[in-house]
């Protein structure tokens, strides 16, 4: 194929077999696919940074992610159908680019109850006959049941995950402390999940296990766009998309934020189901029944001057619950305090060399209540959350304070500002579009609205809308 | 082009694709779904390396034709003549 390298005219636009709004991980994804296989794609992303909800910044000589408490899908390499192994072969990349170290340990955190997990399936099999004996074998059964789930077809039907738990599991404490790291890490329904996720979710994070780069989520994004890039592929940052002209049932035309116009045959949005729709011109293509994402959160990150490790604390992640029932939903308030997830990077294996020792809590939050402050009321509440989150750091670190030497906070408004999502909602709409189609024939949606979440999850949802709506259609 | 020639070049895209799998004993005669275990997405990168270096096509609904490096070799050779010539 010719590649045709114009510069851009108002009166020829540029024209692409494939523009992709986002250079998030889904993105990216889908650029290296279409790259290597000498489609001409262009990645339009309105941020001048990469990497979407994932994404990492510097603030006084200090390197924070966005996102990243762990690479979840941590697979032994010897299995070849597991999510990473098929994403490294789709996009030609080793484990080694990855430069990924596991987790020691991570924990469930409930009153009076822990279960320890690894990135071996036997521990949390094991912490689970301590707790709660007389739940051994239907815990055996239950992982049975996932093992032989196949949660990535895409035609999947609704399922609710509560209701399946009530059929294996008789304790509902038990059923509470599954469900709050997997809703944690990947649900956009509030108080239960689809069971097709609970099984995705399950097997990410128990069955396969957390990882982490030593250089954080950086290391993955740069790798990735220097990949898109090698292949051929044209990121323009900076590049918002403001209008999509649709006519027809079909995109004419993408028009720029600076007005300039670009057309291509196909075009790929990660900036969510409504957002994208919201920026088609023909508004009778809106699906008003989708609903709205509202989960999003607050998450504040604090450099402590020694490695928690060294101050008793070794798990790289906790997910704690303060109560019996895990409500997860949004809160009527700012935050939710009574249950949460606390991030320590450096309890990774082979993170000792690691300057910044960071310390970090998420919450679940209320976008509109962060919304709706002036900016002293938005001081003042981060400043509030200042001190919960002492407080938490003391439950587990005792004598936590006066370690602490820098602290920063994301809020819903951080999130939304950033990404565009919706109400900050980190994991979009509870609505999937799992072949990632919309009303409009050659727009299709990949990344958080079409369903596959997380880092792995997004970037494999990426390549499966490339190779399902473009390199699959001769 | 000779159907061992065909052969060496699927293996060499597997190769490609799969950088950790095992291809010193695949058997001409079995399944490499089996075999290597691969997947459905796996053998849509064959076919599009295929395009990608050698210009052969193959066209969705002979995706079968792929399944053992005897079938392949088998369907692929008069494609590569084919491309060769013209
Ligand atoms: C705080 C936090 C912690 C997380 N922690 C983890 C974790 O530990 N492990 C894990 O696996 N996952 C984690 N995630 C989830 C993970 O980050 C996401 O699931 C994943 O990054 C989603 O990728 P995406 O490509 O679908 O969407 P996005 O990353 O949102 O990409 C969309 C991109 O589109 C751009 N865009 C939007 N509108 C426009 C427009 N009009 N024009 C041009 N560009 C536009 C945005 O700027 C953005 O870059 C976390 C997320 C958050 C917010």
């Amino acid at each position: 194929m010719v590649r045709r390298h114009e510069a851009p005219s108002r009166s020829t636009p540029m024209h692409y077999d494939v523009a992709i709004i986002g250079a998030g991980m889904s993105g990216l994804a889908a650029g290296i696919r279409l790259a290597y296989f000498d489609k001409r794609v262009c990645i339009l992303e309105k941020h001048y940074a990469y990497g979407g909800l994932n994404s990492y910044y510097t603030i006084d000589g200090r390197s924070f992610d966005v996102g990243l408490h762990a690479v979840t899908n941590f697979a032994p390499p010897n299995v070849r159908q597991a999510p990473l192994a098929k994403l490294c072969r789709q996009l030609r990349l080793t484990r080694d680019d990855f430069a990924m170290h596991p987790q020691r340990f991570s924990e469930i955190r409930f009153p009076g109850r822990t279960l320890r997990f690894s990135n071996d399936i036997a521990e949390l099999t094991d912490e689970v006959a301590r707790e709660f004996p007389h739940q051994k074998d239907a815990f055996q059964r239950l992982l049975t049941v996932v093992r032989e789930y196949n949660d990535v077809r895409l035609d999947a039907k609704p399922l609710s995950a509560r209701r399946v738990l009530r059929a294996h599991i008789d304790d509902p404490v038990l059923t509470e402390m599954l469900l709050c790291p997997l809703m944690y890490y990947g649900s956009a329904e509030e108080h239960d999940m689809d069971f097709t996720q609970f099984v995705t979710m399950f097997k990410s994070i128990l069955l396969e296990g957390f990882a982490r780069p030593v250089d954080g989520v950086r290391t993955i994004i740069k790798m990735l766009v220097r990949k898109y890039r090698s292949c051929g592929g044209k990121l323009r940052m900076q590049c918002g998309v403001d209008r999509i002209n649709v006519k027809g049932g079909t995109v004419e035309s993408i028009v720029l934020d600076s007005g300039e116009q670009i057309t291509a045959d196909v075009v790929f949005s990660s900036a969510g189901f409504h957002e994208t729709m919201g920026m088609c011109s023909d508004h009778s293509q809106n699906v008003p029944d989708d609903p709205v994402g509202r989960i999003s959160f607050v998450e504040t990150i604090a450099v402590l001057d020694e490695h928690p490790h060294q101050l008793g604390h070794d798990a790289a992640i906790v997910f704690f619950n303060d109560s019996d029932v895990f409500d997860y939903a949004v809160p009527n308030e700012l935050v939710d305090l009574r249950s949460g997830v606390i991030c320590c990077p450096t309890n990774y294996e082979g993170h000792e060399s690691v300057k910044d020792s960071l310390f970090r809590v998420t919450w679940l939050a209320n976008y509109a209540r962060w919304n709706s402050l002036d900016e002293v009321a938005y001081r003042e509440a981060k400043a509030s959350l200042l001190a919960d989150f002492r407080r938490r750091g003391e439950s587990v670190i005792p004598g936590f304070s006066p370690h602490i030497v820098y602290t920063d906070m994301f809020t819903p408004r951080t999130i939304q500002r950033f990404t565009g999502h919706a109400n900050g909602a980190v994991y979009g709409s509870p609505r999937k579009r799992r072949d990632g189609r919309t009303r409009v024939e050659n727009l299709f949606i990949c990344g958080t609205d079409q369903g596959f979440l997380g880092i792995i999850g997004a970037m494999l949802s990426g390549v499966t809308i490339a190779n399902l709506h473009v390199l699959s259609q001769a | 082009m000779g159907q061992q020639q065909v052969k060496e070049i699927i293996l060499k895209i597997i190769e490609t694709i799969a950088p950790d799998a095992d291809l010193s004993d695949v058997k001409s005669d079995v399944r490499l779904r089996d075999q290597l275990d691969m997947d459905s997405m796996d053998f849509l990168d064959i076919v599009m390396e295929l395009r990608k270096r050698y210009k052969v096509e193959v066209p969705k609904e002979d995706y079968m034709q792929l399944e053992t490096l005897d079938s392949c070799a088998a369907y692929l050779a008069p494609k590569f003549e084919a491309v060769a010539a013209s």
